[in-house]
């Protein structure tokens, strides 16, 4: 059955890592082993690389490299942003964010919530994701330490204004951090315009290896260290740099600057054809999510009467990896936390299923998808008593 | 992804008896859209010798829930209804060489369709849940199910009763009503079967004798009775004859009126077990 050994249709989970970042990784597990922060010739021929990385990294942030700090992942980065900002604001007892939020910023607050006392507002979205900007804006207080509002949902792809968002943050004077790991590289965000205080961001999902992320900190925002010990990454975050994974950040970063058209085009249409294709052909199907804001690589569609995981296997044997909201996917019980707040009827969130695409995804890999996909859904809808054709 | 068993993977990619059969003389259905899977089995059940000759199925839900339908219908095929009476889901389990822990409770959703399935080709009317002894309203899971299921398989946590019954799976909300239920079982399991102040046959004459006494007036009044089946240390067992039988609030019944009489006149650890 299968011509392709492999369809990744599931990047907004991790991605490829990119040829040119591995080549660019290379030397730093060889001859360039140097400690960057060392008076000699070995640190100083690779704290230029690590230099380098940062401006690079900031470049496609239109940022100020000292305004970046390199961390190990997305999470790390939330958990920094979050934690500094409580700490350094101890008067401060209450905390905004979404119910939609990745759970390395949701179980932080939760955590909080249950642990410290923090007064956390999760703000609830519309049935195809959005928020409602007054009821944002009503929620912020002066008791209000931090805003958390993510840039693009993971599971969905829907965008948030965080433009507007900052703005009415600035407005009532209250810390804005979005995590941006999902639209990094995949939209362009200038915080010259975007007036966020902090941003987290991640390298896997722009093609490096696992194991590298960083921290937006516009200069000024009070914070406290994330981890302390030396004088690395300004004293906020002490400890060695990862130099390998560093450099492959920065190449990443560079490779998106060049690639983001390319996102917003080659790939955006072909998450069109794939979408409009399955949608076409599989009768009650539907988009989760806001169509209109929305990543140009990521479509979540809800195929009624069917379930997530026994879709995800079949696809699986046929080559193609995606991933599912579903309950049996994540070993709970429930369809997802993000299409939960979203209210998406029984009959389709436990059949939900995301295809995220990249920049090295083909139309070949799209048309051979579209042959699939539609037998397995017809083959699960055979044997499902909730099935009715003629709906 | 899950460790699932090759069985498990060739009944999920290869199904039995999928479909239904038209005229299905036993047909039991379990689990619901919003609980994530269902199962609708569909027996054809020979009246005369009440061997099972065909069985299909239908289901919504997982590749284990997928499997389990599959290998029960192949399980069942041939056997009479005695023999299909005494599955249980680990016999399910085992014929697939084994479920994650996690996915247990789609061989308990197998096991819980045979049992409707039954029940209907017999003309019995499939329990509904008592709302007022649903513990998890997410899963709408209730307590005899979740006693039922600590004791087969020796529960010790909530999160292997969620695996078995999904059961504070959800929202979370049952599940210090979870652990009462555990705490209460542990304690059951724990203390003597006996007290010492009482043999077992004392216990079976106060037993009788409150029934006889007590309790079977009360529900005569309604037209039903009740017939004492056995007693094992504190479990008792019971049938429930005339209107009782079929009554949608047999369950109640058996709570309030029966374990409750019988935990106040005999032993406050007396748990009461209905035969069907």
């Amino acid at each position: 059955m299968s011509e392709f050994k492999q369809v990744y249709l599931d990047n907004n989970a991790t991605c490829m890592v990119s040829p040119g970042v591995r080549d660019a990784m290379l030397p730093f597990f060889g001859e360039l082993y140097g400690n960057p922060s060392s008076m000699h010739n070995f640190g100083g021929q690779v704290a230029v690389h690590v230099k380098a990385a940062r401006e690079k990294v900031a470049a496609l942030l239109n940022v100020s490299p000292d305004e970046i700090v390199f961390t190990s992942c997305g999470t790390e980065s939330d958990n920094h942003a979050i934690r500094g900002v409580l700490e350094a604001s101890p008067e401060k007892r209450h905390i905004v964010t979404t119910k939609v939020e990745h759970p390395a910023v949701l179980n932080v607050y939760r955590f909080l919530a249950k642990k410290k006392g923090y007064r956390v507002t999760e703000l609830e979205v519309s049935k195809q994701g959005d928020l409602d900007l007054d009821q944002l804006r009503e929620a912020l207080t002066p008791d209000t330490a931090i805003l958390s509002v993510m840039a693009a949902n993971n599971e969905t792809g829907t965008l948030f204004p965080i433009d507007q968002i900052g703005a009415i943050a600035r407005e009532k004077g209250v810390i804005f951090h979005t995590d941006a790991v999902q639209a990094v590289g995949k939209i362009p965000l200038d915080l010259k315009k975007i007036q966020c205080d902090l941003l987290s961001l991640s390298g896997h999902k722009l093609h490096t290896p696992k194991g590298i992320g960083a921290l937006y900190i516009r200069k000024g925002t009070r914070i406290s260290p994330f981890m302390i010990g030396g004088h690395q990454e300004n004293g906020r975050r002490a400890g060695t740099e990862n130099v390998p994974y560093v450099v492959a950040l920065g190449k990443a970063c560079e490779e998106a600057m060049n690639d983001i058209f390319d996102e917003n085009n080659r790939v955006r249409k072909l998450r069109d054809k794939l979408e409009q294709g399955l949608l076409s052909v599989i009768k009650q199907a539907h988009i989760n999510g806001n169509p209109r804001w929305r990543l140009p690589n990521t479509t979540n569609i809800g195929f009624e009467a069917v379930e997530g995981e026994a879709i995800l296997l079949h696809l699986s044997a046929a080559g193609i990896a995606a991933s599912s909201g579903s309950a049996c996917t994540s070993g709970s019980l429930e369809p997802s936390h993000v299409l939960m707040a979203m209210q998406t009827p029984f009959s389709y969130a436990h059949g939900s299923v995301r295809f995220s695409l990249s920049k090295f995804t083909t139309e070949e890999e799209i048309d051979y998808t579209l042959k699939v996909v539609p037998t397995v859904i017809q083959k699960l809808r055979e044997m499902s008593p909730f099935y009715d054709p003629n709906k | 992804m899950w460790d699932y068993t090759k069985s498990v993977m060739d009944h999920f990619s290869n199904p039995r008896n999928v479909g239904k059969i038209e005229d299905a003389n036993g047909v039991g259905e379990v689990g619901s859209l919003a609980c994530g899977d269902a199962l609708k089995l569909y027996l054809k059940i020979d009246p005369k010798s009440g061997k099972i000759e065909d069985a299909r199925f239908q289901t919504f839900g997982c590749a284990s829930a997928i499997a389990s339908a599959s290998a029960l219908t192949e399980m069942v095929k041939g056997m009479s209804l005695e023999e299909a009476k005494k599955i249980t889901n680990d016999d399910i389990a085992r014929f697939l060489g084994g479920l994650p822990e996690q996915k247990m409770h789609c061989s308990v959703m197998g096991k819980e369709a045979l049992e409707a399935a039954i029940a209907n080709f017999r003309g019995e009317k499939v329990e509904e849940h008592q709302d007022a002894q649903v513990v998890c309203k997410c899963f709408w899971v209730d307590e005899e199910k979740i006693r039922h299921q600590i004791r087969e398989h020796k529960l010790k946590t909530v999160e292997e009763v969620t695996h078995y019954t999904k059961a504070g799976g959800g929202c979370g909300g049952c599940i210090p009503d979870i652990k009462r239920i555990l705490d209460e079982e542990a304690g059951r399991a724990a203390e003597p079967k006996e007290s010492p102040a009482m043999t077992n046959l004392q216990r079976i004459k106060l037993v009788t004798s409150v029934i006889e006494t007590k309790i079977a007036p009360t529900l005569r009044n309604d037209g039903g009775d009740i017939e004492l089946i056995d007693v094992d240390g504190v479990d008792v067992y019971v049938k429930l004859r005339g209107a009782c039988a079929g009554c949608p609030g047999s369950k109640a019944t058996l709570h309030n009126i029966v374990q409750e009489t019988l935990r106040a006149e005999v032993d406050r650890k007396i748990t009461i077990i209905e035969v069907k």
